[in-house]
């Protein structure tokens, strides 16, 4: 049975945010019999009711409130109040989620000493080892029933990954197949297997995909350890004389403020709204916010380097049939500094469905160089590029010195501008793609913009010492015992790898931490 | 309120009006022509009634809006469903009708003698829809175009888009890898 806390119990442990961070610990905590209640903004779906329609689907489940952005990305002139396309609802981003799970490699954890200093870029070695990592990785890949881990066999290929295949072929690349996912490829968990159903991004209605909402929150409530609280916006997180937090404001369903006392408050909102909490939490002990007296809360704001290739050819695909990330080529993802630029990038299957596409294609763009291109619709493959992006301290989170939104509350503006080597990695992949799908007798390929941010990481790193970020290697604030930061904004650099799968290991090794912490009374 | 009707059979037993009423109401376009209130496809059997708008300016915004994203299989009629919604918000926004009459009204100046849809070419029309293009006008009739034409049900099997798949198992048994010609 799903507990229920009251108000002032300031024993239980407040998590804000039921995404692949907020969830997965929530879980993991509750298993450990530790008291959980997980405050979520928005409202809870299971996944029957999710809509296999891309705009009504947006409408159910993606973050819409008022954010402003700022910088030369492209995504500031097309969408200016949509930086991010993530999800308000519980589960957060993991109902949106396409699956792919990856492992950082083990430079990625150590950028800096791999890399050296590089102008503009505000590079740091992560406190964690990719040995260190490990484990957790194991743990999690295990929970969220990776293919090509733990025997679980890989999913079939659709026509968009065979398109790639053949050209992946074409162009000597060695590693290509269907992927890491954390989709069924067999019936397990009491989930079925993926029908192909091609609306990963809507949320699976089959529950084949790992979401926090149907795979970790109900077993973590059956515990009798975790509570979830939808639309319940936290707002402010309080603190005493000590410097320690000891609750939660939040908006509740009818926009009532209240308080949830805590013992420990756990920060997993995603990467901007986890900053723009902090900030907003400032006070007269802590000025610039909550556990910010590095000044690094909400800098070093990263989205990976990415964008698509969509080519069209004289025969048919039907791309939007089937997983939406249906595979994978990971030879580009090594660092390889003669490619002209440091790090590296992955290329994945993505399909949009005809609406998204109209959007997403060329934004702004119109007249017949457009249409035509949506005229071949079922005749396009596409791939999305995923790379390791800079951090920099001026692409960061900021609250609006004037917006608020209905509580209230400043809005996050989203400062962003591209790093020289972010370009040069995307035009070396616009190139390669292109190329790729130009060998297997593209008619017309098309290097997509990036769209608004789904990975959204890094402005609340993780550092060894407290001056260079925000949070030690547990996720703990620096400056406060019993803070903790629980998603992707922890991350110290962003790796090539799509990021929920070290969320996830970053969360379950948290909750060993924290645990073990309270039994033995530091916290 | 704004409906877009399917039409009943005109005198001589084809859809729409007669050849007769054709002739003598003439119209803004060979293609559209304006009743009362209305903007009706004699050829293809719909009209759509506005409530705000001038009809004459519905019509002239549905040859915009194909000229924006023509898509030469896509029948007039999507595009004027895809376009109605500006006829709604005027209605219920001043600043709106005023934002559209004077768009077309400016759209039609710069088109010579016989208004924009007297320019008989789609690159003659795209020139003068260039010459506004970053006008606040041309954005609002862009930017809901793209949900407002590509969200309709209706016109996805045009683009070989099949939607909805949950209903019929997904495609796992109807051909999510069934390409050939690799
Ligand atoms: C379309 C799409 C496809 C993706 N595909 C992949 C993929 O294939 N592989 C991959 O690794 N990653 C993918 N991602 C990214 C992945 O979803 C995120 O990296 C991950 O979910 C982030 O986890 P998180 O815990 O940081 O935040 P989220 O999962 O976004 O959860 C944050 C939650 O916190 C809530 N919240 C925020 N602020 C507050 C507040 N103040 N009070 C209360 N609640 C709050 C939000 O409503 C939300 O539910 C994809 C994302 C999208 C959108
Ligand atoms: S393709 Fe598979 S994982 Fe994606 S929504 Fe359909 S059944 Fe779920």
């Amino acid at each position: 049975m799903a507990a229920s806390f009251d108000l002032k119990n300031d024993g239980v442990v407040v998590i804000i945010g039921s995404g692949a961070g907020g969830g997965t610990l929530g879980n993991e905590l509750a298993q450990k019999g530790v008291d959980v209640v997980i405050l979520e903004a928005g409202a809870r779906h299971e996944y029957e009711d999710f809509i296999n329609d891309e705009w009504d689907s947006f409408a159910q489940l993606a973050w819409t409130d008022k954010r402003t952005t700022s910088g030369d990305w492209r995504v500031a002139k097309d969408f200016p109040n949509l930086p991010a396309w993530i999800v308000k609802s519980v589960g957060g981003s993991t109902t949106h989620w396409a699956g792919a799970s990856l492992r950082f490699q083990e430079h990625e954890f150590k950028t800096l000493s791999t890399y050296g200093k590089l102008e503009g870029a505000n590079l740091l070695d992560w406190p964690i080892t990719l040995a260190e990592m490990e484990p957790y990785y194991a743990k999690a890949e295990a929970k969220m029933g990776v293919t090509g881990t733990n025997d679980w066999p890989r999913l079939p290929g659709n026509n968009n990954f065979k398109v790639l295949k053949a050209g992946a072929d074409k162009l000597g690349y060695k590693e290509c197949h269907t992927g890491n996912m954390a989709i069924n490829s067999v019936d397990r968990d009491d989930r079925m297997s993926c029908q192909q159903t091609g609306f990963c991004f809507q949320g699976c209605k089959w529950g084949a995909k790992w979401s926090t909402l149907y795979a970790e929150i109900p077993k973590g409530e059956a515990t009798g350890h975790l509570e979830v609280r939808p639309n319940a916006m936290a707002i402010k997180i309080n603190h005493d004389a000590s410097g320690k937090v000891t609750g939660v404001v939040y908006a509740d369903k009818d926009g009532k403020l209240q308080e949830q006392k805590a013992r420990i408050v756990a920060v997993a909102g995603n990467s901007i709204e986890s900053p723009r909490l902090l900030l907003n939490s400032a006070s007269s002990q802590f000025p610039d916010g909550l556990a910010n007296s590095s000044g690094q809360v909400g800098k070093n704001y990263m989205r990976h380097t990415t964008g698509s290739v969509y080519a069209i050819f004289d025969k048919p695909v039907h791309m939007y049939r089937g997983t939406t990330m249906a595979g994978i080529i990971r030879d580009e993802a090594r660092h390889d500094p003669s490619r002209g630029f440091v790090g590296g990038y992955e290329f994945e299957t993505l399909a949009l469905g005809l609406p998204f596409m109209a959007a997403f294609l060329d934004p702004g763009g119109w007249g017949r160089s457009f249409t035509t291109a949506l005229d071949h619709y079922d005749h396009m493959a596409g791939l999305w590029i995923v790379g390791e992006d800079m951090p920099r301290a001026e692409n960061r989170i900021t609250l609006h010195p004037d917006t608020k939104d209905d509580h209230g509350m400043p809005v996050a503006d989203v400062h962003f501008d591209d790093h020289a080597n972010d370009t040069a990695m995307r035009n070396h992949a616009y190139k390669q793609g292109s190329a790729l799908y130009a060998a297997v007798g593209a008619t017309r390929t098309f290097p997509t913009p990036p769209y608004p941010s789904t990975h959204n990481l890094g402005t609340n790193r993780m550092s060894a010492k407290a001056v260079d970020g925000v949070v030690n290697k547990h996720g703990q604030a620096h400056e406060i015992k019993n803070l903790f930061v629980s998603d992707g904004s922890q991350f110290t650099t962003g790796g090539a790898e799509n990021p929920t799968l070290t969320i996830v290991s970053l969360a379950i090794r948290q909750a060993e931490y924290i645990a073990g912490q309270m039994s033995a009374k530091s916290i | 309120m704004v409906t877009i009707y399917e039409r009943k059979l005109g005198s001589e037993g084809k859809p729409g009006l007669s050849r007769r009423e054709l002739l003598k109401r003439g119209g803004a376009s060979a293609l559209l022509v304006i009743s009362g209130s209305a903007v009706i496809s004699p050829e293809h059997a719909w009209g759509l009634e506005t409530s705000t708008l001038k009809p004459e300016t519905m019509a002239t915004l549905i040859q915009m809006a194909r000229d924006i994203y023509p898509h030469d299989q896509v029948p007039d009629k999507y595009y004027a469903i895809a376009v109605k919604a500006h006829d709604e918000q005027a209605g219920k926004d001043p600043a709106h009708k005023d934002l559209v009459e004077k768009g077309i009204a400016d759209l039609d100046s710069k088109s010579g003698k016989d208004g924009y849809t007297g320019l008989g070419w789609e690159e003659q029309r795209v020139a003068v829809l260039k010459q506004i293009e970053s006008t606040p006008f041309f954005q609002a009739v862009r930017g809901g175009l793209v949900v407002g034409l590509y969200n309709q049900k209706e016109v996805w099997p045009i683009f070989g888009y099949e939607g909805e798949s949950y209903s019929k198992g997904g495609y796992i048994a109807r051909g999510f890898d069934d390409i050939e010609w690799l």
